[in-house]
Formats: C-alpha cells, sequence, structure tokens
C-alpha cells in the first residue's frame, strides 16, 4: 500500500492530492479489482440498452447513485436521534474480531510513545497523549456494531466525546469532514454531523478494560449510528477538513455516508 | 374542411390504462434489481444457517456492488410505487377494480377457479382471488420497503425499528417478505402464461394483437 497522506504534515499538499483524487477516476487498483469482479449475468442482461462489456458504464453511474444517496442521508440525519443502548448482560461474548486481515496482522501500537496527530482546521495542532485523553470526561456506551454485511452484536465502549475533543483542539465545528489514519494503514473519513453526534465516542476501553490490540489499542472511533466500517481502529491521526475524502472501503464501492 | 371526428377513441373498459402499464413494468424492473441484488447482500452474511443463493443469479459481483445496485434500485421502487398507489387512489381504479374483496369471495372464485369455470373473458375485470393476490402484493411490498428502512436506518426510525421488533428481526422480516414478493411473482407469471390476453392487456393495452379500428368503434 502506498503511503497515505495522512502522514504527510503539509496541510497543502494534502489538499492538493485530495483535489487531484477527486478529480481524476478511481485509482487503478480499485478500478482493476471493480472490473475483475465484474457484473453477473444477470447485471448484463438488466444493462442490455447499454454496452454490455462495459461495466465501467455502469460502475461510474451506480457510483455517482451512492454519492447522490450520500447527500441524501446527510439530510435524513437527525443529531438528536439516538442508537439503543442496552443492558450488559446482552453484551456479544466473546465480541468478534473484523478487519480486512487476519488477527495475526493486529498492529501493535506502543501506549508510552504513542501520539495522536491532529491537524486541518484545529486551532491546536498539538499530539496529544493517552493519559491526556484519558482525562478528557469520560462516558460509557452499550450499543449495536453493525457490519455492512449485515450482522450485528453488542458491545461496551468508554472514552471521551469526540465532540469533547473536538472543541478542545479548537477545531472548526463547521467544517464538513474528518479525516482518519490508522496504524494499520486503515483510513476513512465521515461528516461532521456525526462526528459531533452524542454517541460518537474516541472509544480507549472495551468492557471495562483498555482496548485490547484485536479491537483497536489504543483508540477507535465508535459510532453506534454507522456501519463497522466507518469505526476507524488504531487511529494515530485525524484531520478536519472541508475537502472530501475518502477511506479504505470506501474506495472500493462502499457508500461513503455508510451509517443510520 | 374536415371536422375531427365526434367519435372519440374511448377505450373500452377492459383496457389497462398507459399509467398503468408504465408503472406495472417499471415496478417489475425495479423487484428484479433489488431481489437479485438483495440476494448478493443476503450471501454476505446468511441469517438461515447454510442457506445461501447461488451466485450465478445474484447482481452486483461482489458485497460492494450489490449495495450500490440495492440502493440504486430503491429509487426506482419507491418513487414508481408511490406514483402507482397515488394514481390507483386518485384516479378511482382502486375502488373499482380492487374491492369489493372478502374472505368469501375469494373461496368462492378459487373454487370456480380450481373447478375451471371461471371466466378469464374480461382482462378488465379482476376475480377475487386476483384482487386479493394484488392486494397482498401492494401489502407485502410496503412492508419489505418498511422493513428495509429499518435495516438501512435504524436509528433514523425509531417508531418503525420499535413496531418491527429491532434491527436483526426487521432483518428477518426483509427476508421473509422478499420470498412472499418471489412466490408472488412466481405465480403471477405462470397465470400470466395461462391467460396471455392478459399480458397482451398490460403490454399493449388492450387484450387482443388487433388494433381497434375506427370500423370497430362506429355503432
Amino acid at each position: 500500500m502506498s503511503p497515505s497522506i495522512w502522514q504527510r504534515d503539509n496541510a497543502e499538499a494534502v489538499v492538493t492530492e485530495a483535489r487531484r483524487m477527486l478529480s481524476g477516476p478511481l485509482p487503478q487498483a480499485a478500478r482493476r479489482q471493480f472490473l475483475r469482479r465484474g457484473l453477473t449475468l444477470g447485471g448484463l442482461a438488466l444493462l442490455s440498452g447499454c454496452r454490455i462489456d462495459d461495466s465501467a458504464t455502469a460502475e461510474a453511474a451506480l457510483q455517482r447513485v451512492s454519492r447522490f444517496n450520500d447527500t441524501v442521508q446527510g439530510w435524513l440525519f437527525d443529531a438528536s436521534r439516538l442508537a439503543p443502548t442496552y443492558p450488559d448482560s446482552m453484551i456479544t461474548r466473546p465480541f468478534p474480531f473484523n478487519a480486512f486481515y487476519g488477527e495475526s496482522e493486529v498492529p501493535q501500537v506502543d501506549a508510552d510513545t504513542y501520539r495522536l496527530e491532529v491537524t486541518g482546521l484545529v486551532a491546536d495542532k498539538r499530539r496529544w497523549r493517552l493519559d491526556e485523553l484519558r482525562a478528557l470526561p469520560q462516558h460509557t456506551q452499550v450499543t449495536r456494531h453493525i457490519c455492512v454485511e449485515g450482522w450485528s452484536a453488542i458491545g461496551k465502549w468508554g472514552g471521551p466525546r469526540f465532540r469533547d475533543f473536538l472543541q478542545a483542539v479548537g477545531a472548526d465545528l463547521g467544517a464538513r469532514y474528518v479525516g482518519f489514519q490508522c496504524a494499520d494503514n486503515y483510513y476513512t473519513s465521515i461528516d461532521m454531523a456525526t462526528a459531533l453526534h452524542p454517541q460518537t465516542l474516541l472509544a480507549l476501553d472495551w468492557d471495562g478494560q483498555p482496548l485490547p490490540p484485536r479491537y483497536g489499542f489504543p483508540m477507535k472511533l465508535r459510532m453506534p449510528t454507522k456501519l463497522g466500517y466507518k469505526n476507524p481502529k488504531h487511529i494515530t491521526a485525524l484531520f478536519v477538513s472541508n475537502t472530501f475524502n475518502r477511506g479504505y472501503w470506501e474506495d472500493q464501492g462502499y457508500n461513503w455516508f455508510g451509517g443510520s | 374542411m374536415p371536422v375531427h371526428t365526434t367519435h372519440p377513441n374511448r377505450r373500452p373498459s377492459s383496457h389497462q390504462p398507459l399509467w398503468l402499464r408504465v408503472t406495472h413494468w417499471l415496478n417489475a424492473a425495479a423487484v428484479l434489481v433489488m431481489v437479485t441484488s438483495g440476494w448478493r447482500i443476503y450471501n454476505a452474511s446468511p441469517i438461515f444457517g447454510d442457506f445461501t443463493f447461488p451466485a450465478g443469479i445474484t447482481l452486483g459481483g461482489w458485497l460492494g456492488g450489490a449495495l450500490q445496485w440495492h440502493f440504486a434500485g430503491m429509487w426506482l421502487l419507491v418513487l414508481n410505487g408511490l406514483a402507482y398507489l397515488l394514481l390507483s387512489l386518485l384516479t378511482g381504479r382502486w375502488a373499482r377494480r380492487m374491492f369489493p374483496v372478502s374472505p368469501r369471495g375469494v373461496l368462492r372464485d378459487a373454487w370456480l377457479a380450481i373447478t375451471a369455470r371461471l371466466s378469464h373473458a374480461d382482462t378488465g375485470h379482476y376475480n377475487q382471488v386476483q384482487r386479493a393476490a394484488y392486494l397482498f402484493a401492494v401489502a407485502d411490498l410496503v412492508l419489505l420497503v418498511a422493513s428495509g428502512l429499518v435495516i438501512w436506518k435504524s436509528v433514523q426510525f425509531p417508531l418503525l425499528r420499535d413496531l418491527l421488533g429491532g434491527y436483526d428481526l426487521a432483518r428477518i422480516i426483509h427476508f421473509c417478505t422478499m420470498a412472499a414478493l418471489v412466490g408472488f411473482t412466481i405465480l403471477h407469471l405462470v397465470m400470466a402464461m395461462l391467460v396471455p390476453r392478459s399480458l397482451l392487456a398490460m403490454l399493449l393495452g388492450r387484450p387482443t394483437l388487433q388494433t381497434t379500428t375506427s370500423r370497430e368503434n362506429t355503432p
């Protein structure tokens, strides 16, 4: 995987790169992957009005509808609506491990040297240590994690509200997006409305204990209003911006908004 | 100077109006997209043990592609469905064609059908088995869309979510209403093949291949 744009310090370069990515077609690898997966016979039959050998045409059209759906979902989103919460007795045990790699490849982050990088439209760009994050007011939630595949599991997460953190760093709360970069090279971005949702946590704990590595040590973003793939683990950097950024799975076709 | 005919080409009541035919076939396309892409989505996390749908009859190629088809097709399904419901009510078509319908009437017409005595002469007249089946299909589609909304936006539709028993139960309802719709469609296709005139009516708006001539319209 190529070095991510999040690992650079220069904000201007990040914006320039984002603009370049937006203006062009999908990255070659993602495009090839989509073509290789291709359309099934049923899909081809439905497209008899189009060039049936050109799945890129269908891909582009579907991608446009998906972006339109992001907009509609932004309208539907109501920050005052809370995801259901559950009693501790309903926590799923063992809580499933899920990632785009195997459990043996889970990154091991050193708690002592860990620093959270905060860039973009924020007043205070200093790096955060874990104990500083723990010094913020902590909240606990028992909520349902819903995977894009359809399965779901109930877990208990604790940590500061993301809203409190964004206020602490003097983030521009009127900005449109927050992007994340992770120790496992995962990356994603979310809308500001969801970032400010009262149930959106910078989760440091799972079930009263520090997050185990398989659940995202030292910190994951926990949003019960979003599907699992929008909840990045092992976050090392975050970035507030008005420039649209994609994500690891989003680049391959999953819906960007990806949530409730 | 020729005067326009005073006999407007009024279509007899047995004919299917254009709006009905358009919404019917758009619905057929939407259902095909939704069901085949939905099977692919189901396969990513089967509800019923090892039961999965063969990949060859699914749409989308992989989960992400299937989701894109599903969430594009939903617009056609819902907007077209709303147009159908609105026009059916406004034109009074539902009141005329779909009612009355009663359990007794359905049983009577079902018996007549089984004993091959049910008339299909007038494709514009729905017998009570048909009425019940079409009303069932509409109600099933409404529940299908409602359960889909709960799965898609379980936080944004709390009342609907609670009515359908939460996220996991909504998935089961979504699957069962899909199965019911597929069952209806199969029966519907068989009946259309057994009574080809009804298929012509739905394609051409009239139950014969012959075009209506002015001679036929002249008293």
